[in-house]
């Protein structure tokens, strides 16, 4: 037998195999995760994170907030104009631009997910952004490329809410899965991961001409468990994190210092408030305690706001001020101060309110003692530790303190329906850096009013005014009048605190070495807010599907 | 074995004569925050270190042992108990009662109980001291852990109703609750005993993870359950020695009881 | 004939009162039609209204109940409000996930768990038998959680964790059945007259065993299933315990519903066996 013959054929299927096996080319593919299946792929109805990231990273849109220097730059609208009236504004698009499955794309596009996105009974979060009064907006094509839009009434920062919005195909049969940005949904896989390809007709190249993204895929793995995320990223499996906690920060520090980012104070803050709906199922007493000022500053003069920094955020964290972060540099009122901790100063407050300590048991005028409840929500462990610290702080002035963490339907029913509850420790999530985002938080007779919503008329002579300048601030252009209005509401909750505003985090986020191009960012997404320019290196230019 | 018996014993009374000496051993209150050391090592003034929020943690284990050692066994014998009774009345009635009762203990085993749990936090008042709150925790616990144990305890006591003992025993009169309490339940004690042994680690973890409804161990009680879950995070790949020290307590308590309780037929 | 048909009834009956205890459970516990949208600072007044009238728009629990039977009849499982898909293509996606981690828990717990109960009767060694018992301890006492990044850690596949938590429930059940029985006069007997200890395990302990043993191999199922729900959540697995958590914890009624529905069957279907099975071997005892 001639085996010689035999090891030829041998090598040549050998030979074969590894040309079935070997990638018809790099494919490269970028791998995060994220905390939930998205509820929704509609753009217009995102109200989620991981929705968001499924909209940000598919979704084509006018303009773009630039996260990094916090600029808008040009998109699918290569320049734009507001008239004086701040109501319109005209967009002249990109021209010779596709959608994801090759339908083009021009102002037509516009004018339908415009009327899409503020037709009143979609209910979107992002047009109801927009929505400055009851009346429809109107679209005016005024050429191929060439679109106007008018709202009823002024809409203060106006172009940057054009951010949120991605456009949609009027003519595409696939409706929201025809996208303009720089990914297109491939593949979902409920419960387990999404899968987006890059847009083979995304109109973005870079400056060689080369057309972007740079990498192929992407992989949105579903995964809710923090640590064996943090795990996964160290081992290699995924590429980034958006969002780390303080001492998540500190571990990846300890063993892969170049990995982790801390990009500065970020725009959300952690707050308590105090249930002051004169309804709440709550003894008059304690009703008394709430509404009263004085009440409220003792309170946040006990707490110890740089010990919560230092311990439960690592030093990760600032003081917080008022309802603006200091990272939002503009519209922040530099001259308000963090509430300083200051015990004796906290129980002069009570004692002008008629509180005295009794045998180190705080008891007010009519001999209550002094004792509430702090409701917040459960799985958050920095949230579980500020209680913790809060509850200290307060028995420090004889306050007795009860920390319950419950799940957050729980928690939600008692904030807005029931109001069940004394006082409630939560945090403010805000992707926003215009205030007028806020507008709903502190216009009385609104819902999210959280310590007194939906009041027919201001309950105070404080909320009044601040009624007042929120909407003399939405109603005029003058960025200068604006920040007065504004500085000017958050000395008022500086003074008043019906927020007791605790701390401002800041925005770390993990990378592994392998992504190029990353400038983390204190905006959310943090990380991939240039997807398109994000490269991975030729080590891991692998096949990973 | 009597020497491991004995050894066993002697564990479960120095454990507790130190939790109940607390007040007096433990070296801080549980609940003082030296915020200035937070995960602090081990040292001579804290020898298990401190936690996430400065608190000594060997005080916090001392105090947390209290807790534990109570209210869990306490649960853990109610649990026992309405298994006895419902497998044991199913197993010696038979017939339509027994299978009404299995049927029902089918369905107790399936139903979502943590909705009965949600509603229970919503109708007790949010100022409900932590010590109550763990009480009802674990009240709660014995009152929803029986039902995989009762069905074995019925098939044994099926089994029981079937043999010559029994049988002569009927022959001379006993019935009802007098078969029952001289006769079968004795004998189901193996069975009994398993379910007691397994409910107390069981409901001292269910315990601490039951705060995600606003029951279990409040703030700032210790207790095993909730100095346990300081495992639960990605610092445990480089967790210090002392972080172990309630896992290795729960583990060496439970054995334990297992040693000083039961009497074996294996070594009679 | 009789029994079947007089077994379908109770099993269908009980499947009823099951759904439904479960929709009253659900439906009247605290957090029942909020939507965390509602927290949104971008809705307005309007659409934070709707939120809250899509909710209200939700019938009682009888009249509920009624319309989900009727439509459950005709095929429609109806809608998961947390996960804005239909029912159907849920369970059809994720039954096989959680049917492969239970199967493998069962399997490795009882092989393990007897295997270890067996040997801890038969060897009648004190070391052995406190070493058992030390070894079921430990792996009672350590969280789920942690034994989940344990697997993440090493890679090990998270359904491990489902088996580690039936394993020293049966363990310890079936050592107290097992040793027990190794009480029993005919087995002294037989030790008396010399017989192996392996032969006297699987003829005479064994069969007298059986009945007990069946009854834990079905409370085991349930074991199993109550452990894949913190399992397949802590762990990302897409199983129906992952789907019956995020259920429960969005108030999600009509999938609530469907999952006790399964977890009723499944549980009747398996104590009903073991019953039957056990019945049948005290029969051929007697």
């Amino acid at each position: 037998m001639d085996l010689r013959r035999y090891r030829f054929y041998f090598v040549f299927l050998l030979f074969l195999a590894t040309l079935v096996c070997r990638p018809l080319h790099g494919q490269t593919q970028l791998r995060f995760c994220i905390g939930a299946q998205p509820k929704t792929f509609d753009p217009l109805l995102v109200a989620d994170e991981p929705s968001e990231a499924v909209r940000y990273l598919t979704g084509g849109v006018l303009i773009r907030l630039d996260r990094s220097s916090q600029k808008l730059v040009p998109e699918l609208a290569v320049s734009w104009t507001i008239n004086r009236a701040g109501n319109a504004i005209t967009f002249a698009l990109r021209e010779n631009v596709r959608f994801s499955d090759g339908t083009p794309f021009d102002a037509r596009d516009v004018a339908y997910t415009v009327g899409r996105l503020m037709d009143p009974k979609l209910h979107s979060p992002t047009g109801d952004a927009f929505r400055s009064s009851e009346a429809a907006v109107a679209t005016k094509i005024i050429g191929k490329y060439r679109i106007t839009i008018a709202f009823p009434a002024p809409v203060v920062g106006l172009d940057r809410r054009f951010d949120q919005v991605a456009i949609l195909s009027a003519q595409s049969s696939h409706k929201e899965m025809a996208v303009l940005g720089p990914y297109y949904m491939a593949e979902n896989k409920a419960g387990t991961y999404v899968l987006l390809k890059r847009n083979p007709n995304y109109w973005k190249h870079d400056a060689a001409g080369r057309q972007l993204p740079y990498i192929d895929s992407i992989r949105l793995d579903i995964q809710q468990n923090r640590d064996i995320e943090l795990l996964r990223l160290v081992r290699g499996d995924i590429d980034f994190i958006n969002s780390l906690t303080g001492d998540q920060f500190d571990k990846l520090k300890s063993i892969a210092p170049q990995m982790a980012f801390d990009a500065g104070v970020s725009l959300d803050s952690e707050l308590m408030w105090f249930n002051q709906v004169p309804s709440a199922p709550l003894p008059d007493f304690k009703k008394a305690w709430f509404a009263s000022t004085r009440f409220r500053r003792a309170i946040s003069s006990a707490i110890h706001r740089d010990d919560i920094v230092r311990v439960v955020f690592h030093g990760h964290a600032q003081p917080a001020v008022s309802m603006i972060s200091p990272a939002n540099k503009f519209w922040f009122n530099s001259n308000l101060q963090p509430h300083t901790y200051d015990a004796k100063a906290a129980l002069d407050w009570l004692m002008q309110d008629g509180f005295r300590l009794d045998n180190g048991v705080l008891r007010d005028s009519g001999g209550n003692k002094v004792e509430f409840s702090l409701i917040t929500n459960s799985g958050n462990k920095e949230r579980e530790l500020m209680a913790a610290m809060i509850q200290q702080d307060l028995s420090a002035i004889g306050i007795r303190l009860s920390v319950v963490t419950l799940d957050f339907p729980s928690l939600i029913e008692r904030i807005t329906r029931s109001f069940d509850y004394e006082a409630c420790l939560l945090g403010f999530v805000n992707d926003e850096l215009d205030p007028n985002a806020q507008l709903t938080v502190w216009l009385s007779s609104a819902d999210n009013h959280q310590w007194n919503p939906n009041q027919k008329s201001p309950a105070t002579a404080w909320e009044a005014e601040i009624d007042r300048l929120m909407r003399s601030q939405a109603s005029t252009l003058d960025i200068q009048k604006r920040k007065q209005a504004v500085d000017r509401v958050q000395q008022i909750v500086w003074e008043q605190e019906p927020f007791i505003y605790l701390v401002n985090k800041h925005a770390m986020s993990a990378v592994s070495p392998n992504l190029h191009n990353v400038h983390p960012a204190v905006l959310r997404p943090q990380v991939y807010w240039n997807v398109d320019e994000l490269s991975l290196s030729s080590q891991v230019a692998k096949d990973r599907q | 074995m009597k020497r491991l018996r004995l050894a066993a014993v002697l564990f479960l009374v120095l454990i507790s004569g130190l939790a109940f000496s607390a007040n007096f051993v433990a070296p801080a209150s549980y609940a003082r925050q030296f915020r200035d050391i937070p995960d602090a090592p081990a040292s001579r003034q804290h020898p298990l270190g401190t936690d996430d929020l400065g608190r000594d943690r060997f005080s916090r284990v001392l105090y947390g042992t209290r807790i534990s050692l109570l209210l869990a066994p306490a649960a853990a014998l109610l649990s026992t108990i309405l298994a006895a009774l419902v497998g044991g009345i199913a197993g010696l009635a038979g017939g339509w009662i027994g299978t009404a009762v299995m049927s029902a203990t089918d369905l107790f085993l399936s139903l979502p109980w943590l909705f009965l749990l949600l509603t229970v936090r919503a109708f007790l008042p949010l100022n409900t001291s932590p010590l109550l709150s763990v009480a009802i925790t674990f009240a709660l616990l014995g009152c929803l852990g029986w039902a995989g144990a009762a069905r074995i305890v019925c098939a044994d006591a099926r089994t029981l109703c079937d043999s010559e003992f029994i049988l002569s025993a009927r022959a001379s009169g006993s019935h009802g609750v007098h078969l029952l309490r001289r006769h079968i339940l004795p004998n189901l004690s193996p069975i009994l005993f398993a379910q007691f042994w397994i409910s107390i680690p069981v409901f001292i973890l269910a315990e601490a993870n039951l705060a995600i409804l606003g029951l279990g161990v409040a703030e700032p009680l210790p207790s095993w359950g909730n100095l346990i879950r300081e495992l639960e995070g990605y610092t445990v790949t480089s967790a210090p020695p002392w972080l172990f020290v309630p896992l290795i307590l729960l583990i060496l308590t439970v054995s334990c009881f297992q040693l000083a309780l039961r009497k074996d037929e294996l070594w009679t | 004939m009789d029994l079947a048909v007089k077994f379908v009834s109770r099993l269908t009956l009980l499947l009823l009162l099951g759904g439904f205890l479960a929709a009253t459970l659900a439906r009247t516990s605290p957090g029942y039609g909020v939507n965390e949208e509602e927290l949104d600072t971008r809705l307005g007044a309007d659409s934070i209204q709707a939120l809250r009238a899509e909710h209200a728009k939700t019938p009682g629990i009888a009249a509920f109940y009624c319309n989900y039977i009727a439509r459950l009849v005709r095929g429609d499982l109806g809608t998961s409000i947390a996960l804005d898909e239909p029912i159907r293509n849920l369970i059809v996606e994720r039954f096989p996930e959680t049917f492969k981690s239970v199967a493998l828990a069962l399997i490795l717990g009882w092989v393990a768990g007897l295997g270890l109960a067996a040997a801890s009767v038969m060897a009648r060694s004190v070391w052995m038998d406190t070493g058992a018992n030390l070894l079921a301890a430990t792996v009672l006492c350590i969280p789920v959680a942690v034994l989940a990044l344990f697997c993440a850690m090493t890679e090990t596949p998270a359904r491990l964790v489902i088996a580690i938590a039936v394993f020293p429930k049966v363990f310890k059940y079936a050592r107290s059945i097992l040793a027990r029985s190794f009480g029993l006069p005919h087995v002294l007997m037989a030790r008396a007259k010399g017989l192996g200890s392996w032969r006297i395990f699987l003829w005479h302990i064994l069969p007298v065993a059986a009945p007990q043993l069946l009854a834990l191999l079905a409370i085991s199922l349930s074991i199993a299933m109550a452990a894949a729900i913190p399992v397949e959540s802590l762990c990302d697995i897409p199983g129906i315990g992952q789907l019956a958590w995020k259920a429960a914890l969005s108030r999600d009624l009509e999938l609530l519903v469907f999952l006790t529905t399964i977890v009723t069957f499944f549980t009747l279907l398996s104590n009903s066996s073991a019953e039957l099975l056990g019945g049948l071997r005290r029969g051929g005892n007697a």
